[in-house]
């Protein structure tokens, strides 16, 4: 078993880890196919689970924290903190 | 008078129906009704687990498949994201782990979906705001599941590969945003003036009637007209006489895309046209055909939280608004028990409508109100305009008195109170010693001076606006608005009917705020009647 990797980051996102910046995020984690968990509080759901990430109820600002120890994790997590790190309700803003 | 002087629809067997039309413009294709949920059978004995979770897995990703195949079939980029997050939630890992774990207890596959589904509902209601609401696209979806596992038709919005009119017993805001641009006009056995189909169809600019009895038992496929603005239904029509209708419509809406300016009346009597929005994403891209905003509703920055948003936070959303058109009128957090947000931590109420809601949050929480008044101000500040302020819900005097002191004292020079409340109406020459301008919210005000649930199915007749007691109270209004020099304007659903807009004018009503689709219509209705007129058609 590799060891375990964390990363812990702060939703940028206007409305949080909701609707669009969610599942931009979820479809993210099935993309990279390395199992992840979120965790935000008490709560730690699959990461490409889009229930488990809205039921962690994190709105802007909320620490969150990616784990894994499957193979290829160092990278998985980099991908999905550098998502969760950036303004993806401004983003979208931008490109309408 | 149209009973006696039918327009020619064409041979056949046309037939008639009436409802309440909502949403103006004609509109003719096949009905297909939207089916209903399936009802759960009682639990069978399950001899096979692997069937049952084979049964799961199947049913789960026909409904992602059948949302996706819809989401690429639409050009609305909102409607297709809000599928797409759908589809991911019948595709969840989670959910699909939990059916499993029900099947493999003995459950068979409709039962261990139905358990499954409830608890993630749960879970979300339980955080309430805009994830409750996502709560309610879980039940759509467990009922699509249910279906598809039961060999039942899918429940909800139909795609069947050409225009059609749509019939249902009532659209939820999920069914909403699964509505294609393959939807021609709604019908709805139930729902209101103020229902959700009626908002949503005014503002796709969709025609739409609700309150249709009967509407259902028409058969799939056949070809009805639909006139939103008369409520009226012909049945039985020809192909070719459907596509006449489709092509005046569409005339009919090129005509008014092309009208612009400040709204007037046929003689040149001012009347503000407004817009109702809910943040800078509503307004229309491009340069801004209004004379600025009428409503400016603020709960959306405030749904979803835990927190209340930072004063921070309100300063960007504000002048984010007020850099884009002015003046603009902005309406205080309009929330309470009947729309609660998590983060006010408000008790539940046996009767929320009557309870702490609009302002009367203020008496529990004054810290929410000074917050944003204070952010009002200093977007106002930032951006060099000048705001207008007003608060929801408030009923007496003593009330906007207050709430005028307080916008009064950090700058805000033009403050005002939203008539929703009898009591407010009834006092509204009072209200106006105290503030600068009336905004009334003819929704509320229906539902409240009739006791009638603006929801409720069987009294849409009640809340009618031309209801002669709910004219009587804007009457009161303009009457006092004039007598003191004050604007007095209307904000409610009523203001976007341009039926409504000679009879509101001619009650008085200096502006007219509503949907920023609404507008065409209206200003090409007002400027086919004149002021004279106007008064003519409110004094009887």
């Amino acid at each position: 078993m590799a060891e375990l990797a964390r990363r812990t980051v702060t939703v940028a996102s206007a409305s949080g880890l909701h609707a669009r910046p969610a599942k931009l995020f979820v479809q993210e984690a099935v993309r990279l196919g390395v199992p992840v968990r979120i965790r935000a509080g008490e709560r730690t759901v699959p990461a490409n689970s889009m229930l488990g990430v809205l039921s962690l109820g994190a709105v802007q600002g909320t620490e969150v924290t990616l784990e894994s120890d499957a193979a290829g994790a160092e990278e998985a997590l980099d991908a999905l903190a550098a998502l969760l790190s950036r303004d993806l309700d401004a983003e979208e803003a931008l490109d309408v | 008078m149209s009973e006696h002087a039918r327009p020619y629809t064409g041979p056949g067997d046309v037939d008639r129906l009436n409802g309440l039309g909502v949403s103006p413009g004609r509109s003719a294709g096949p009905l297909i009704r939207m089916a209903e949920p399936p009802e759960l059978p009682a639990p069978g004995p399950v001899t096979d687990q692997a069937a049952e979770i084979a049964t799961i897995t199947k049913a789960l990703e026909a409904v992602a498949i059948d949302l996706r195949t819809r989401s690429e079939a639409t050009t609305d980029r909102t409607a297709a994201e809000i599928l797409d997050a759908l589809a991911m939630m019948a595709d969840d890992p989670m959910l699909r782990e939990d059916a499993e774990r029900h099947a493999r207890a003995g459950r068979d596959a409709p039962h261990a979906l139905d358990a499954a589904f409830s608890r993630h509902r749960e879970t979300l209601s339980s955080l309430g705001g805009y994830l409750a609401e996502r709560a309610a696209d879980l039940d759509d979806l467990k009922h699509r599941a249910v279906a598809a596992a039961l060999g039942l038709p899918m429940p909800g919005i139909p795609s069947p590969g050409h225009p059609y009119i749509l019939a249902a017993e009532d659209l939820s805001p999920a069914d909403t945003a699964g509505l294609g641009d393959d939807v021609l006009a709604l019908v709805t056995e139930r729902g209101g003036p103020t229902s959700h189909t009626a908002i949503l169809a005014r503002g796709r600019g969709l025609p739409a009637v609700v309150a249709c009895r009967g509407v259902l038992d028409l058969p799939d496929g056949t070809i009805i007209s639909v006139d939103g603005r008369t409520g009226e239904i012909a049945t039985g029509l020809t192909p070719e006489a459907a596509a006449r209708i489709v092509d005046q419509d569409r005339a009919e809406r090129n005509r008014l895309a092309a009208t612009r300016g400040p709204g007037r009346t046929a003689d040149g009597h001012p009347v503000k046209l407004l817009l109702n929005i809910g943040s800078a994403a509503d307004l229309p891209p491009g340069p801004l055909d209004a004379e600025g905003v009428g409503l400016f509703r603020t709960e959306f920055l405030f749904l979803d939280r835990k927190q209340p948003p930072t004063f921070e936070e309100q300063v960007a959303a504000y002048a984010e608004v007020f850099a884009r058109i002015g003046p603009v009128v902005v309406r205080t957090l309009d929330a309470g028990t009947d729309k609660p947000l998590p983060f006010l931590g408000l008790p539940p109420e046996p009767n929320p409508a009557l309870g702490i809601r609009g302002l009367r949050v203020d008496r529990l929480l004054p810290a929410v109100l000074d917050t944003q008044l204070d952010a009002i101000a200093e977007a106002a500040r930032a951006t060099a305009t000048t705001p207008w302020v007003m608060a929801p819900m408030v009923t007496t005097r003593a009330e906007a008195a207050d709430f005028a002191a307080r916008a009064r004292s950090r700058g805000l020079t033009q403050v005002g109170a939203m008539i929703e409340v009898p009591a407010a109406a009834l006092q509204a020459e009072e209200l106006l010693a105290e503030v600068d301008f009336l905004s009334i919210g003819t929704n509320d005000l229906s539902q409240y001076t009739f006791a009638a649930d603006r929801q409720h199915p069987s009294l849409a007749d009640l809340l009618d606006p031309r209801q002669p007691a709910l004219l009587k109270l804007i009457a009161l209004c303009t009457e006092a608005g004039h007598a003191l020099g004050k604007p007095v304007g209307v904000c409610g659903e009523a203001a976007g009917d341009p039926q409504l807009a000679p009879l509101l004018v001619g009650l008085g009503v200096t502006s007219l705020s509503m949907a920023p689709v609404c507008v065409p219509a209206v200003r090409d209705e007002l400027s086919r009647h004149t002021i004279e007129e106007c008064r003519h058609l409110a004094s009887q």
